[in-house]
């Protein structure tokens, strides 16, 4: 699969100061999340990539084109919705993305069209002859949303998407999000909110102090989370433990009779179930041990400056 | 697609040519701008002139007209190169200059306020073509003022007074086209370059004025204090005015010497592109 970004020792400076530092990945699923706390070079890698800060030292490549050489190309394919308020003033939805769509190469008619279309998609269809000055906070997230997708990126970067909305706006902006990366667009999502990220995303770079602190592939995380279990039992004298041995199951056993064991493939829950009833034994509790974003994302943060 | 669909679909249509999109922006921005009808009135008003020089013109050619005014043809202005620089005076220095006083602030300074410019350099939109974009804008309103209607009247004088006078007098024509180009893009990179400094736009005004007429005002008071004649290259218009006069080939009607009024302009230019150049990014990096 050709991967959607590729950094390889990717260095960005501001003055003296780095930013990032020596960033090595390279970024293949449908839609990628940037995590990491405030600082830690989320939005300075998306500006980067979109090029507006040069790297000082390594390449960034997007769709394998190279940011430093070939950046009109790259922002041919992308979308960008940035995080803070932005806005052209004086304008009406349907005139600024419309705009926005024309800037991106489409001829005047057909970006009209479009951003009515654009408009209504994320639901500001009643309000788009408004001026987005008067809109409200969720509006205009849903208005800059509308820019970003009216030309038809292959690639949108949504910075920060659910900040400042209240819960019915993020989830619909979740729910925008999902919807646009099944339509077949890649999707980096920069988020402080794990929620957010785990949610729309297949593909998590965690970033610490301008370095990769984790990289993981969520959907492999989440099969992989399907196959551990963690069991408490009752009444049994070992020989449950070793019948699910034989089954193939690799396990610990602990005090107190909890099991915990890898399902091999092909190996069915209700299996387990029926084995202990042969041998008498309480299976008294069973659930999935799952290793969730949060705890890769509170691993990274312990990690020191190495990739988890 | 109808849009009560409401789905999300790629685009794979046509797309314009690259090298044409800065024009987008003067597009939408001559309907910002004649949106206001005191500007579209106002905009109207600074065709008068250029009207009343053809009347003059007019005038010179039509015996009977001036029969019947009863007034002596050497009773009126001459059709020389002081005509078309007094021309090029008002149209120039002083419509021109209000035409960028009105306009040339807000180009810059709301899409600075509000953040808009990752919007459009996330595009296949570089930071050349937005400020070649909003200084079309300015370009357009002001040669539609100075440099056309001036060589109108120009080649009107040259109909009516024949091809001679047209060949001996076409060094009037070069410092039409030349003077208003040279004011032209004076005005608008001060304009833009201010607009992307203050982002306000009311106070991005004042400081238009206040960099034409404290300059001015400073340069005059350079000359009283120092008895000399160099406090002029503080003032803007003074120094075009030096120019025009060295591109008409009359004297200068204000005395600041000539290279000096150039390498200002130019100075000022540098400085303004300079500025331009400092400030219009997709973001501010704090270092």
């Amino acid at each position: 699969m050709s991967a959607v970004v590729e950094l390889s020792g990717l260095e960005v400076c501001f003055g003296k100061r780095p930013i990032l530092k020596g960033l090595d990945a390279r970024l293949e699923t449908r839609s990628i999340g940037l995590l990491g706390p405030n600082g830690a070079g989320k939005t300075t890698l998306i500006h980067t990539l979109l090029g507006f800060h040069p790297p000082s030292r390594g390449t960034a490549l997007l769709f394998g084109k190279d940011i430093r050489t070939e950046i009109r190309a790259v922002r041919r394919r992308v979308g960008y919705m940035p995080e803070n308020d932005s806005f052209i003033a004086g304008m009406t939805a349907v005139r600024f993305v419309r705009l926005m769509a024309e800037l991106s190469g489409l001829p005047p008619r057909a970006a009209l069209e479009r951003a009515h279309e654009a408009l209504f998609y994320v639901g500001l269809g009643e309000a788009r002859y408004r001026r987005l000055e008067t809109y409200s906070l969720g509006m205009k997230q849903m208005a800059k949303l509308a820019q970003a997708i009216v030309h038809g990126p292959d690639l949108v970067f949504l910075d920060e998407p659910t900040n400042g909305l209240d819960p019915p706006h993020r989830q619909r902006m979740l729910r925008l999000v999902r919807e646009i990366r099944d339509r077949g667009v890649h999707v980096i999502l920069s988020s402080h909110l794990l929620r957010d990220v785990e949610e729309c995303c297949d593909e998590v770079l965690v970033l610490k102090e301008g370095r990769i602190a984790a990289q993981c592939d969520l959907e492999e995380e989440r099969r992989t989370n399907r196959r551990f279990l963690e069991m408490e039992t009752r009444g049994d004298d070992g020989s449950f433990a070793e019948a699910v041995g034989r089954l193939g199951c690799e396990m610990v056993l602990q005090t107190g009779g909890r099991i915990k064991m890898v399902l091999p493939d092909g190996l069915e829950l209700r299996e387990l179930y029926r084995l202990a009833a042969d041998l008498k034994v309480q299976i008294r509790r069973l659930n999935y041990k799952r290793d969730s974003l949060q705890d890769i994302f509170l691993k990274a943060m312990e990690g020191n400056h190495g990739r988890v | 697609m109808a849009v009560y669909e409401r789905a999300y679909r790629g685009y794979s249509g046509p797309v314009t040519a690259e090298h044409r999109r800065f024009l987008i922006l003067p597009r939408y921005g001559f309907s910002d701008v004649f949106r206001s009808r005191l500007f579209a009135a106002f905009f109207a008003l600074c065709f008068l002139w250029p009207c009343c020089c053809a009347f003059l013109i007019y005038l010179h050619h039509n015996v009977s007209a001036l029969a019947l005014l009863e007034i002596a043809r050497t009773n009126l202005l001459a059709i020389d190169a002081n005509f078309f620089l007094w021309f090029l005076r008002i149209q120039g220095t002083m419509l021109g200059f209000l035409v960028a006083f009105v306009v040339g602030p807000g180009l810059i300074s709301p899409d600075m306020r509000n953040n808009a410019l990752p919007l459009y350099l996330s595009r296949p939109f570089s930071r050349k073509e937005y400020v070649a974009g909003k200084m079309a804008v300015l370009v357009t309103l002001l040669s539609a003022i100075t440099w056309v209607p001036g060589a109108l009247l120009f080649f009107l004088q040259s109909y009516l007074d024949g091809s001679d006078w047209l060949r001996s007098h076409l060094r009037i024509l070069g410092g039409i086209v030349l003077g208003s180009w040279i004011w032209i893009l004076v005005l608008s990179l001060l304009a833009l370059a201010v607009s992307a400094t203050v982002k306000w736009k009311l106070l991005a005004s004042a400081a238009l004025l206040a960099i034409f007429f404290v300059a001015s005002a400073a340069g005059a008071a350079v000359n009283v204090t120092f008895r000399t004649s160099l406090g002029g290259l503080l003032d803007l218009s003074a120094m075009v005015q030096t120019v025009w006069a060295g591109l008409f080939g009359v004297p200068p009607p204000v005395d600041v010497p000539l290279a000096g009024s150039v390498l200002s302009l130019l100075l000022v230019c540098l400085l303004c592109l300079l500025l331009l150049a400092r400030r219009i990014r997709a973001y501010e990096i704090v270092r």
